[in-house]
């Protein structure tokens, strides 16, 4: 049967390197994206109008690689590359994209969690000359941890299945495609611009019905 | 030449004015007590003088020093040398009642832990807390709280105290263990502004007591002048009112 063929001795050993690269993959994202995304946060919560450009960027950072499916960064990324003419491996693209969407989410699951911490604590510091910096180290993480590390962790879990998916069907399966319709004479820019309008308008939807079907449940388990 | 000096100081929150110009000057070792109703600005004052809300006008003079807000660097010299104890008392929830008092001078002010420890112990002593040295501020009540974060500011060792309503939240029980610790200070000689709606106790520490109303000082003089024999119709129906309670 099939079934047996398909769950031979190093099949089986194939499938689970594949996932310890796909956790390997979600881990490095969200522990790289967890410092990157702890120092948006700070940025973010900066004053004064030296840091302005910088929480301007920030801002647009966290929020685009938010609201952008996990999909369409990959292509981006692996486009950015191509475009820059960088010979790289699929697993450097699935590095890159990871660490710039578990930066995005980690930055603002800390974001929110450094601010659930009363502002009196940022006052008195404030007050006895503490930085920004020592604040945050001594007086603010050592409170909001607890308020960060389940939502935290929560997005390791779903980061999972998106880097499943990266390691499955994306890099490898665009890189085939991309290199059979090359073969054929289409143009590489041609061919790749029309996967990345494929992928957008098959995972943008499926990304907006996931964020809604979370809110209703997320909704109804509140109520 | 005074000690803390407020010259015209007028301060916003994003467009809302709160302070309108006040004038107000502390000597040396003197003891001055704001008071006045609600909302009519005296946590500003303190927040201005913490370098907290920089005013929108007007001069803050520390020693002769102009305070020049825009300047880091000033902003914490403010601070090195005017301590705040909140009403709120906003300890550091994450630290013990020791580490709450030491934490600044060792870790911001880069002094030894060696030298800093024994006197905090001799400060929460002195304070009647002794025993409570690895506690938690949620394990402690308001009125234990309240005399850490005294501690917590004697141990910056400022040249100027300010105290925001240090009895406000405080069962009447707990009062008299604070104002115990006030009188002390005052009694050593420390530049103190105190805003308290307990006038029985500004009215006996006070040298000069403000009364301050929309963001102005209505009236500025001795105890007896503002409880007594107060000039402006303002202050009358004021003290009027906190006579009746
Ligand atoms: N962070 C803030 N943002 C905006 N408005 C504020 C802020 N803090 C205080 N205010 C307003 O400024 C005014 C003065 O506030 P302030 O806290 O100085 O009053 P107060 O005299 O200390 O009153 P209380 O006796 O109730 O403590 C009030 O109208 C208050 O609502
Ligand atoms: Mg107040």
């Amino acid at each position: 049967m099939e079934l047996f063929d398909l769950l031979t001795y190093y099949n089986v050993l194939f499938l689970a390197q594949d996932a310890l690269t796909t956790l390997a993959l979600s881990a490095f994202g969200c522990v790289l994206g967890g410092i990157l995304g702890t120092a948006l946060a700070v940025v973010r919560l900066t004053r004064g109008k030296l840091t302005l450009p910088l929480r301007g960027l920030a801002l647009v950072f966290t929020e685009f690689f938010r609201r952008v499916p996990f999909l369409v960064t990959l292509f981006l990324c692996f486009f950015a590359f191509q475009f820059g003419g960088l010979e790289v491996s699929t697993l450097t693209v699935g590095c890159v994209t990871v660490v710039l969407i578990g930066t995005a989410f980690l930055a603002e699951i800390v974001r929110a969690g450094l601010q659930s911490v009363h502002p009196n604590q940022w006052h008195a510091a404030e007050a006895m000359n503490f930085s920004l910096l020592q604040t945050i180290r001594y007086v603010i993480l050592p409170q909001a941890w607890t308020v960060i590390l389940p939502p935290a962790f929560g997005f390791f879990i779903l980061f999972i299945k998106d880097s499943a998916l990266a390691s499955q069907i994306g890099v490898v399966e665009l890189t085939y495609v991309g290199k059979v319709l090359n073969n054929r004479g289409f143009s590489a820019g041609v061919t790749f611009g029309t996967i990345l309008v494929i992928y957008f308008a098959i995972s943008f939807p499926l990304a907006r019905l996931g964020a809604k079907l979370e809110k209703k449940l997320g909704s109804s388990r509140t109520r | 030449m005074a000690h803390l000096e407020l010259d015209d100081v007028s301060a916003a929150y994003g467009t809302f004015q709160v302070l309108k110009g006040i004038d107000l000057s502390v000597a040396r070792g003197e003891t001055v007590g704001l008071v006045g109703p609600s909302g009519s600005g005296k946590s500003t004052i303190l927040r201005v003088l913490t370098g907290l809300l920089p005013p929108s006008s007007g001069e803050v003079r520390v020693a002769g020093d102009v305070v020049d807000y825009s300047r880091a660097s000033e902003i914490r010299r403010l601070r090195d040398r005017c301590a705040i104890v909140f009403q709120q008392y906003n300890l550091f929830q994450n630290l013990t009642v020791l580490e709450n008092v030491t934490i600044a001078p060792t870790k911001i002010r880069g002094r030894k832990r060696a030298e800093v420890q024994p006197e905090a112990e001799a400060l929460l002593a002195r304070v009647g807390l002794s025993d409570k040295l690895g506690a938690y501020p949620d394990e402690l009540s308001g009125g234990q709280q309240q005399r850490v974060a005294i501690a917590r500011a004697l141990c910056l060792k400022p040249e100027i105290l300010l105290l925001d309503e240090v009895t406000a939240a405080l069962d009447p029980e707990l009062v008299s263990e604070v104002l115990d610790t006030i009188r002390g200070l005052a009694a050593e000689g420390m530049t103190m502004l105190i805003v308290s709606h307990e006038m029985g106790f500004i009215r006996e520490i006070s040298a000069r007591v403000a009364f301050m109303a929309e963001g102005r000082v209505v009236e500025l003089g001795s105890p007896a002048d503002i409880f007594d024999n107060p000039q402006k119709e303002r202050t009358r129906d004021f003290v009027g009112k906190i006579l009746r309670h």
